[in-house]
């Protein structure tokens, strides 16, 4: 990973999932695993995040808290999906409720399997996600440029 | 009369990790009443159990909820054996009682750490977790997860625990023991955090009977009930006295919650030093037929579990009441009449677990 330009915040936000993915990237934010070392600090404010940490299914109650909570933040933004339920629905996928994947609300960038998904898993799509974000970053400014 | 106003609190809220909302009416500062609405984890669990097989089910039971996951696992189990009349061997209640004690270690460290975070303590919410790791390395060490763990089964558990893992456990407990002992002053005796706590949310004990309030909750409000008392698993063969505090406030079920991880200390120290040898599970034969209540004390409280079996493998109904669900109605009792700058320590202190609450 190269240097990065600017410290990226996270937001997290549990879409019906079971809370073991959601203590995962707490303590991923406490001294053993410590991602604050990439300059990642834990907001709770959509508005100011530039990467979505989404944990769980969606079910058709939370489906427009996430696609706002999309929409607040600020582009270029990052979703990483943990947890095998945010990736395909995992053991929940033949409930009634559920929609079965962050993606078939939001795009997703990068997807963490695991159940629960281990903080080093997270950690490792977190830091997966810093570089598409960089890029993403490159596309955006490069945008602007040609618009003016 | 001042004019009322209606603030909406949550679902995506920096203090709370899971989604919850309440609409709280607001006279200038101080609540007179909250309105919650919910459904935001709602998955349709119980359902599932018509078309799951009902071994394949305990899966799905301990993904209720990912803090007190191997709690529901064991209700669950201990539910389909009283229906199937399964004896669980010895060593098998042994070992489930030594990670359910676990399991409330972790779950209590947790909510102390929210509690920190709650308050604007951010080095305290470290410490506290960091803490928690270490039980965490054992539930790693011993069952191969880090917070959901799938040991057990219908008829026993799945793995079992040699001497070296056993005394390795206990020094484990004592050295947290000895490391728990600065961060419970931090709580209990630190002046910043006590101003916080102290008088807030006060809940009395008929209050508490009445609108049925469960586990650290009642007893802080000085109520003697655990349901670990009804000697399930192995814990009629140890010394279990329920903790209770008299004040009924924040602090008081503070003080419950942190006596009460070095209560599961010596229950696993006990434990340990009574623990069988001999197998760990018996093979069960057949399909469960009948229907049977259980209760049992989850890290957060009593919670009952209730199955409807038909002879067939699908189960015909499962239901689970929770203990945040009955700690719900104090909770919004206790908000009336709160600043609005304490609403969500309040909604803290209840030890909320949105996930078990909607399934």
């Amino acid at each position: 990973m190269k240097k990065l330009a600017k410290s990226p915040w996270m937001l997290h936000y549990d879409a019906s999932s079971c809370n073991g993915c959601d203590i995962e990237v707490l303590a991923c934010t406490t001294p053993k695993y410590d991602i604050e070392r990439f300059g990642i600090i834990n907001t709770g404010d959509p508005f100011q995040a530039d990467i979505l940490l989404i944990t769980g299914g969606v079910n058709a109650q939370c489906e427009s808290v996430v696609r706002q909570l999309y929409e607040q933040m600020p582009n270029p933004k990052v979703v990483v999906a943990v947890g095998i339920c945010a990736c395909t629905g995992g053991v929940f996928k033949d409930c009634y409720n559920i929609k079965g994947g962050i993606d078939t609300v939001i795009p997703v960038d990068v997807y963490v399997p695991g159940c629960a998904a281990r903080p080093q898993a997270i950690i490792d799509g977190v830091v997966k996600a810093l570089e598409i974000l960089e890029e993403k970053r490159r596309n955006y400014k490069e945008e602007k440029k040609e618009e003016r | 009369m001042a004019k009322r106003s209606i603030v909406p609190f949550g679902p995506q809220h920096p203090v709370l990790p899971e989604p919850v909302h309440l609409d709280l009416v607001l006279e200038d500062e101080v609540v007179v009443d909250a309105v919650p609405s919910i459904g935001f984890v709602h998955r349709g669990l119980e359902k599932l159990v018509e078309t799951k097989d009902f071994k394949e089910y305990v899966y799905i039971a301990e993904r209720v909820c990912g803090i007190c996951s191997f709690g529901h696992g064991l209700g669950y189990c201990q539910t389909i054996e009283h229906i199937m009349n399964v004896e669980v061997p010895p060593r098998g209640r042994y070992l489930r009682t030594i990670w359910m004690e676990m399991s409330r270690v972790h779950s209590h460290l947790l909510w102390l750490g929210l509690l920190a975070d709650a308050m604007g303590f951010e080095s305290l919410f470290m410490e506290s977790w960091k803490l928690r790791e270490k039980i965490l390395d054992m539930f790693d060490a011993t069952t191969g997860g880090r917070v959901i763990f799938s040991v057990n089964c219908i008829g026993g558990v799945l793995k079992d625990m040699d001497d070296t893992m056993l005394k390795n456990i206990v020094d484990t407990c004592n050295e947290m023991e000895r490391e728990l002992k600065p961060i419970a002053d931090a709580f209990l005796r630190d002046y910043t955090t006590g101003s916080r706590l102290h008088g807030l949310g006060v809940l009395t004990p008929k209050d508490a009977t009445l609108m049925g309030a469960v586990g650290p909750m009642l007893r802080a409000s000085g109520v003697a009930y655990d349901a670990r008392k009804l000697g399930y698993a192995a814990y009629d063969e140890l010394d279990v006295e329920p903790i209770t505090a008299t004040d009924g406030d924040s602090y008081a079920r503070c003080e419950v919650r942190i006596k009460e991880i070095g209560q599961s200390f010596s229950l696993i120290r006990q434990a340990v030093a009574q623990i069988p040898a001999g197998p760990i599970a018996v093979p069960v034969k057949g399909m469960p037929n009948g229907e049977y209540f259980t209760r049992i004390e989850q890290p957060r409280g009593e919670a009952i579990y209730y199955v409807k079996a038909n002879g067939t493998k699908f189960i015909d109904r499962f239901r689970l009441r929770t203990p945040t669900t009955s700690n719900i109605p104090p909770m919004l009792n206790m908000l009336k009449g709160c600043q609005l700058a304490d609403v969500p320590l309040l909604i803290l202190t209840i030890d909320p677990c949105i996930s078990c609450t909607e399934r």
